[in-house]
């Protein structure tokens, strides 16, 4: 049984006031997230990220096509038992304490009110809420609002989670925090379907991808077929003379001067060994050697074809 | 629908209510009034009972009608606004039971608004009754704590019933909480008046008037069968008939609104 399964997934939003007219925000999208895959959902601002999580959410119907959570229809009250949810930009009730908002929510789930207190604290000490549990949400800011977003997300211990961008509005130290929680339930064996405009991270945590833009399905497969094992060259980093770089140069396809004797080579793929020996025989010093692969930005930005609108998309 | 859903999103709304408190400060505001209105009628001319217990009942009434009107269009519209409805609908509830469970949230806590108030009520009468001559109770057609003031304050609380279900269905799909407020207390108004419009070919030589005004009729909830303060205050006897029939209609009509309101959010998009 799959974990999360769509097909032909399309949703039109009627704009215009006057004459309103279908925009389709998702398009013809079908997916397939095997049980235990921490699979990234990844476009551009406006891609129809936010769209496709909602229909699987029922939180909007979809104009046409269908999704199924566990086997079962998005929406199921009981697949709800099992599925966490994380909104895009969370927010809650400000009257009430996070503990109390986790408390009600850990109701709504049933679960037994002797054990409530004891899940509450469990969760708010696995996003890293502390003291602060006890003031009203009103008093939160961004970063708080959305580690409550993440408690309430696994109050349930949830078979499969849905993320809309679990790392906005934290800082790098918050966006640690969440990168742990989300290996942390990986390896409880919880399915993570997460969306994000943040390559870096989806490319230290995701073993699958898809990549949409412009609200259709751009690409996808396993992250490792799409950063591939291929070296495509070498960054070189030496200490030498300007004699012993000059008989290099012609290997390398570019030398960047960092300061005084240290130097970057940009080496092809071919054997780096015989540049080093030349190198070191020359009295050169190697500071460091480092392969160079495709990476997911390369691949993102092959596939999003000037989609995305400069400055957002990191 | 689940009772047990129903349930837990109701505590919830009771528990917002009394965080706000401005549904008990409307408690507080309501007794001032009673009392202001007691001591008024003590300085003037003299134990005027029914004065007493209209302002008592009106009083009520009004602050009743402030609590459904502006909670009750707020119950779901806030929660959308707001974007707190995203995680509450991804949680074992159905959307049935989350919009039932608001409103009946909100009928507990006027259900416990009005029981203060009438404590709050019934102490000043008794107080009245204790400091008023024999010779002045004469005079008076009912007691002062007449059992039947219970049953005029039982009916003002099924028309805020309706009140209330009328603001939650406009709520469930109006994006504006002042239309919804106006529409609301327009029913409300409305209500009061039905009985009026059917006898309005008696007044209005239009006979497309009349139709329209029959229609009306029918179409709007008559709370002025659920209206027995004068009854009550002037010790006049009770169309008790009538009254179990207008309550009948008005739990039907509740009814109707509820699961229209229910279809709505049923097939709303949360965008
Ligand atoms: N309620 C709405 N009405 C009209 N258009 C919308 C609405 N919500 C989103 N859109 C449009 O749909 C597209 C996809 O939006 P969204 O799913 O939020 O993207 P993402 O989450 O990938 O940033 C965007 O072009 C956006 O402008
Ligand atoms: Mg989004």
């Amino acid at each position: 049984m799959l974990a999360i399964e769509t097909e032909g997934l399309s949703k039109d939003y009627q704009v215009g006031f006057w004459r309103p007219r279908p925009y389709r925000a998702l398009h013809d999208l079908t997916l397939a997230v095997e049980q235990g895959d921490v699979y990234g959902f990844l476009g551009p601002n406006g891609a129809g990220k936010s769209t496709a999580i909602k229909l699987l959410m029922q939180l909007i119907y979809p104009t046409s096509g269908h999704a199924r959570i566990l086997g079962r229809p998005a929406g199921d009250v009981e697949v709800r038992r099992r599925i966490g949810f994380l909104p895009e930009n969370p927010s809650f009730y400000d009257y009430l304490t996070a503990e109390e908002l986790l408390t009600y929510f850990a109701s709504l789930f049933d679960i037994p009110a002797a054990e409530r207190a004891a899940r509450v604290a469990r969760v708010l000490d696995d996003v890293g809420l502390g003291a602060e549990r006890r003031m009203r949400l009103r008093g939160y800011s961004k970063g708080m609002v959305q580690r409550v977003g993440l408690a309430q997300a696994i109050l349930n211990d949830p078979d499969v989670v849905f993320f809309d961008e679990p790392m906005s509005g934290l800082d790098p130290l918050g966006r640690r925090d969440v990168r742990q929680l989300l290996l942390t339930l990986r390896d409880r064996g919880c399915t993570v379907f997460f969306s994000s405009h943040i390559l870096s991270d989806a490319e230290t945590l995701c073993n699958r991808v898809a990549i949409i833009a412009q609200g259709r399905l751009a690409a996808g497969g396993r992250l490792t077929d799409i950063v591939g094992v291929d070296v495509l060259g070498w960054e070189l980093v030496v200490d030498a003379s300007p004699e012993a770089i000059a008989r290099v140069r012609t290997r390398a396809r570019r030398v960047t001067v960092l300061h005084e004797q240290r130097h970057a080579l940009d080496l092809p793929p071919e054997s780096p060994e015989a540049v080093l020996q030349i190198l070191t025989d020359a009295g050169a010093r190697v500071v460091s050697l480092n392969p160079v692969r495709k990476t997911l930005e390369d691949f993102f930005v092959q596939h999003v074809t000037g989609a995305a609108p400069r400055g957002e998309s990191r | 629908m689940s009772l047990a859903a129903i349930r837990k999103v109701a505590g919830a709304v009771f528990k917002e209510s009394v965080r706000d408190r401005v549904p008990y400060s409307l408690v507080i505001f309501a007794v001032i009034l009673m009392a202001a209105s007691f001591l008024m009628s003590r300085l003037t001319a003299g134990q005027d009972l029914k004065v007493i217990k209209d302002l008592g009942l009106a009083t009520m009434n009004a602050m009743g009608l402030l609590i459904a009107i502006f909670i009750g269009t707020g119950l779901v519209a806030k929660e959308v606004e707001r974007r707190s409805i995203y995680a509450v609908l991804a949680k074992p509830v159905s959307r049935a039971s989350f919009l039932v469970g608001k409103y009946a949230g909100l009928v507990l806590t006027l259900a416990v608004n009005l029981g203060l108030m009438t404590a709050a009520f019934y102490l000043m009468l008794q107080y009245l009754n204790w400091t008023t001559d024999d010779w002045i109770k004469q005079g008076w057609r009912a007691p002062s704590h007449d059992p039947r003031l219970l049953v005029a304050i039982a009916l003002i609380g099924v028309q805020l019933m309706l009140t209330t279900a009328v603001a939650l269905f406009f709520s469930t799909f109006s994006t504006s909480p002042m239309l919804s407020m106006l529409f609301t207390l327009a029913v409300w108004v409305a209500g009061h008046f039905s009985g009026d419009l059917r006898n309005i070919q008696t007044a209005i030589d239009s006979p497309a008037a009349a139709v329209l005004a029959q229609g009306l009729y029918y179409l709007l909830p008559n709370l002025d069968a659920l209206d027995v303060k004068n009854e009550v205050v002037h010790g006049l006897p009770i169309a008790w008939n009538a009254v179990g029939l207008g309550v009948a209609a008005t739990m039907a009509y509740i009814g109707v609104l509820i699961g229209s309101a229910v279809l709505v959010f049923n097939r709303r998009d949360f965008k």
